[in-house]
């Protein structure tokens, strides 16, 4: 099976390419590139005025399977990451049972052959049952195809189990990713501490029990010279934080979400559930640094934290609401939108939906060199259209976005040459 | 004028001329209270519900008062604020709570915005008894109607409110209420209890419970929970610290204005926030804010119902 896509702007940061180029597929693999190839293929796509760029990866997402396939599983969730123009995804292990062992990596990896619709690339647990006391087996994991250790939805309290977490991850290669929260100050806050807090009378979590976690964290992989990845990261100390240890040579990536450089914790005005996630929407003034470590490369990666919840998860007090939102198919046109509003270029975002990602967890991919895997995903920038939660594609519609006017969509979507998601019309 | 407000869900909500247009009603409902047969058939076959997740005997017994004297029918129900333990959610006592087909519910609830949820999913009308830390607009109302009737105006007033800021709905309700109508507030309180931005809601944050007293109109105690210990850590060292640096004594009270109000939400922790000899004393209008607490409700309950104030003559 071959395909040719033709007439396209292909964009790869990876590579350093931006120009007017066709694309030759061939059994999974780019064979060629150029421009106005002429080659015979089963397939032709023509994309004129769209961009032709390697699939996006997307680092953090919850599948919720196994155990909580009420929210999502890998079939559905595969399929909102292929409609958003995810070619691959790295799935938290905060699963039921959790993913602390290779039975679980196992059959989350056969799940995905059977009825994935992109490429999934499990993390496991740093700790057993992320109690945060022992840690997992790190090495067969590694070698079994996992590609990074977070305890994700809760820190690793524990300073000393950190530590030995990112010592003894070193020779295996993969990151020890941190869900970055000092439990104590965040006490029983439900919602960024701030104005907004005081206003609505919620308990309000405050910025620095991120940045003191980051810290630490960051000061324990400079220790160790373990890899260290902050997921998530929403405040400007937890931003600099991070860029002054780049500067140190500490081995260190971060991520940031599109609701983080997108919202505010005005977006929980009205008790609005569907705004409450962890860590909290932020301030103006964090929502700036993500903006500024985004454009001036501290921030390596955006990912979603794609995090379904069943209707009766969110329709209830804000207190009681579970955290999270879907993100898989509001990232890329929320990423464009930064381009529009001039925070950062084109290649910038591509960057940091592909060949980022892929460098933050040391994953395959984020490139159309020739030779490569053909993960490649079709543009439409231009797309305008509406977001209705009820018509997404994960089994769960927790979006903040219900309504908004995106601009920007996948419309094909391609893994390994096949034609994962077209969208019509 | 009309009222045009289906539901109370907090001051937020009311400008400065609802707030009068409230106060006024609810000085027309006042004599009612005083006369042999305490009782208008106002809202007579209306269905109100009392619907109390929290326990407050004040608060439910004067809302309960309120609608008996406009002769609605009034229900209570208790419920337990963490409802999920029962395996009931709030939209399923919603749902049972329709079906009883009440004109107006009134809610008190441990989790701020838990009256919004039910506005924005049922059809009456919503008033709110206390939302978690958020607002508290009757207990607001009848402090202002207490302050009004005592000092004969709200405008240019200054008021002090004192204790633990950052939990206490009343703190935020008479805060919205008291500079819309023109009053000044001074607020204090320990450190731990005095919310970030506080101030950008329009009042003067006082290093100390002097500071704030000092010439005041009206000192407003909060009261404070003796069990208010937050998982975020300890917020007081001691109930005999706070007493010491935070409790309204008579020599503390001496710093305010001669005829200054001394006002309470209630319950009272005596010797804590309010020695004894103030809580009794000349100054404290601490029951007439009860009793008018009847009024204002009566005034609400009315006006949510579609009722229009009686022409000022
Ligand atoms: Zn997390
Ligand atoms: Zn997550």
């Amino acid at each position: 099976m071959s395909l040719l896509i033709k007439n396209g702007r292909v964009v790869d940061p990876g590579n350093d390419v931006d120009a007017q180029l066709d694309l030759f597929i061939d059994r999974g693999i780019i064979a060629e590139t150029g421009a106005g190839l002429e080659l015979e293929a089963d397939e032709v796509v023509d994309a004129a005025g769209k961009l032709v760029v390697p699939g996006l990866i997307d680092i953090h997402v919850h599948l919720r399977d196994p155990g909580l396939e009420y929210k999502e599983d890998i079939a559905s969730g595969t399929l909102a990451a292929v409609a958003g123009g995810f070619t691959a995804v790295a799935c938290m292990p905060n699963t039921q049972p959790v993913n602390d062992n290779l039975a679980v990596t196992r059959y989350i990896q056969a799940r995905a052959g059977e009825v994935g619709h992109c490429r999934v690339y499990p993390i496991a647990a740093i700790t057993r049952g992320l109690k945060g006391e022992s840690l997992t087996e790190m090495g067969e994991l590694s070698e079994n195809g996992v590609v990074g250790f977070s305890d994700d939805g809760r820190p690793v309290e524990n300073g000393s189990v950190m530590r030995r977490a990112l010592e003894y991850v070193r020779p295996f290669g993969a990151p020890i990713i941190s869900h970055a929260e000092e439990l104590s100050l965040v006490g029983d806050g439900v919602m960024n501490e701030g104005f907004v807090a005081t206003e609505l009378g919620l308990k309000g979590i405050p910025w620095v029990a991120e940045d003191a976690m980051i810290a630490r964290d960051v000061m324990l992989a400079e220790l160790t010279g373990g890899r260290l990845h902050v997921a998530h990261i929403s405040t400007r100390g937890g931003v600099e934080i991070v860029r002054q240890a780049k500067k140190r040579g500490v081995r260190v990536t971060c991520e940031a979400t599109p609701h983080h450089f997108t919202l505010t914790d005005e977006a929980v005005r009205g008790y609005d559930t569907n705004a409450k996630m962890n860590p909290p929407l932020r301030s103006e003034d964090d929502l700036a640094a993500i903006r500024e470590g985004l454009a001036d490369g501290t921030i390596d990666a955006i990912a979603t934290d794609h995090a379904p919840h069943h209707f009766d998860e969110k329709n209830v007090e804000f207190n009681l609401a579970l955290n999270g939102i879907v993100g898989l198919e509001t990232a890329l046109p929320l990423t464009l939108k930064l381009v529009e509003e001039k925070v950062i270029d084109l290649k910038r975002a591509i960057a940091l939906l592909t060949c980022g990602p892929a460098g933050a967890l040391g994953l395959a991919g984020g490139s159309l060199a020739k030779g490569q895997p053909a993960d490649v995903t079709v543009i439409d920038p231009d797309l305008e259209w509406t977001v209705e939660p009820e018509k997404l594609h994960s089994r769960s519609k927790n979006s903040p976005f219900g309504g908004w006017r995106m601009k920007g969509a996948a419309v094909a979507t391609i893994v390994g040459g096949n034609v994962a998601f077209r969208r019509e019309g | 004028m009309s009222f045009g407000h289906k539901h109370i869900l907090g001051i937020e909500q009311l400008s400065r001329e609802d707030i009068f247009y409230i106060l006024d009603t609810a000085e027309s409902f006042k004599e009612i209270n005083t006369r042999e047969i305490k009782k208008v058939p106002t809202l007579r076959g209306k269905t109100i519900i009392n619907l109390f997740f929290e326990a407050s005997t004040r608060t439910r017994t004067s809302f309960e008062i309120a609608g008996k004297r406009l002769s609605a029918d009034t229900i209570n129900i208790s419920a337990s604020s963490s409802s999920v333990v029962k395996g009931e959610t709030l939209e399923d006592t919603a749902r049972n709570i329709e079906a009883m087909h009440p004109d107006i519910i009134v809610m008190r609830h441990g989790a701020s915005g838990a009256p919004h949820y039910l506005a924005e999913r049922l059809d009456c009308s919503v008033v709110n008894a206390g939302d978690g830390a958020h607002e508290h607009p009757s207990q607001a109302l009848l402090d202002l109607f207490t302050m009004r009737e005592k000092k004969g105006r709200l405008e240019g007033l200054e008021v002090a409110i004192v204790g633990d800021i950052t939990h206490s709905r009343v703190a935020r309700s008479n805060l919205y209420a008291l500079t819309r109508v023109g009053a000044r507030v001074r607020l204090s309180g320990p450190g731990t209890m005095l919310p970030p931005g506080i101030d950008r809601l329009g009042a003067t944050v006082c290093d100390s419970l002097e500071a704030a007293v000092e010439g005041a109109d009206v000192v407003m105690m909060l009261r404070i929970q003796l069990e208010r210990q937050s998982r975020g850590g300890p917020l007081l060292p001691s109930l005999r610290e706070y007493s010491r640096f935070y409790g309204l004594t008579p020599e503390k009270l001496k710093l305010a204005r001669p005829d200054a109000l001394v006002m309470h939400p209630g319950p009272m922790n005596r010797g804590v926030e309010i020695a004894s000899s103030v809580a009794d004393g000349p100054q404290n209008v601490i029951l007439d804010q009860v009793e008018n607490g009847v009024a204002v409700r009566m005034a609400l309950l009315y006006l949510v119902a579609g009722g229009e104030a009686p022409a000022n003559e």
